[in-house]
């Protein structure tokens, strides 16, 4: 799975893409959340206020647990403020 | 049709373009977001604009085409910049053309309130001690979306 961040969460975790192998530890966004949490303290930090990471599965907004594929591109990002 | 650059736009040659050899346009109505020098009480020196490749185009055209099933339109444009600004610069651009005035206001009050609180853009600001900052959220810019959901 290609992992996009953007913004402050780019900013805070020095990194604007990984690609990380789909595993069953991780079948759906939810559970990729809970694992990026145990993944060290900035991480931790990152996605502790879930209010402010917005999701997005193959370019489109998800609104609640999504499933995830090998292929898939998943990308965090705060809220929009363009304009 | 919608556009993401880097690059900054005339907002006299894009009415040109839109309206030329038309006779059938009635009403065009056009939204310029600038570069301004403050924020929230703050001086502010320049403005960065990252987004997402992609998703951006995406969201912009799903925006459109809402726009278009809402109104009359015949025409619509929105050109939105990213990369690095100078203040006074042009940041955004919608466009709408429509027979009658009412349907081409509305659509662009309604496009710039969607795209700004849905198209994947993010600010930074630069400010005069060269700190950059990411600009929040504002609860008012959800709010003036919010009013159109009521009318669906």
């Amino acid at each position: 799975m290609k992992i996009l961040y953007f913004a402050w969460l780019k900013t805070k975790l020095q990194m604007t893409e990984e690609t990380i192998p789909w595993s069953e530890e991780c079948p759906d966004t939810d559970s990729l959340v809970r694992w990026m949490k145990t993944r060290g303290p900035t991480f931790a930090e990152v996605f502790s206020d879930l209010e402010v990471v917005r999701v997005a599965v193959n370019q489109e907004y998800i609104t609640g647990n999504t499933a995830l594929k090998n292929e898939d591109e998943v990308a965090f990002f705060p809220p929009v403020t363009g304009g | 049709m919608i556009r993401v650059q880097r690059d900054i736009f005339d907002i006299g040659k894009e009415i040109e373009t839109l309206t030329n050899g038309r006779t059938d346009i009635g009403a065009v109505v056009s939204f310029t977001g600038l570069v301004r020098d403050f924020n929230d009480g703050t001086k502010v020196t320049g403005l960065s604009l990252e987004h997402y490749p992609g998703m951006t185009e995406r969201e912009l055209s799903k925006i459109e085409d809402d726009a278009r099933e809402r109104w009359n339109l015949q025409d619509c444009l929105i050109i939105h910049r990213y990369g690095d600004m100078a203040l006074g610069e042009p940041i955004v651009l919608v466009i709408t053309a429509s027979p009658h005035r009412q349907d081409a206001f509305e659509a662009a009050h309604f496009l710039m309130d969607w795209l700004k609180t849905k198209a994947p853009f993010w600010k930074q600001e630069m400010n005069a001690s060269g700190e950059t900052n990411w600009v929040k959220e504002r609860e008012s810019d959800l709010k003036a979306a919010k009013r159109w959901n009521s009318d669906s």
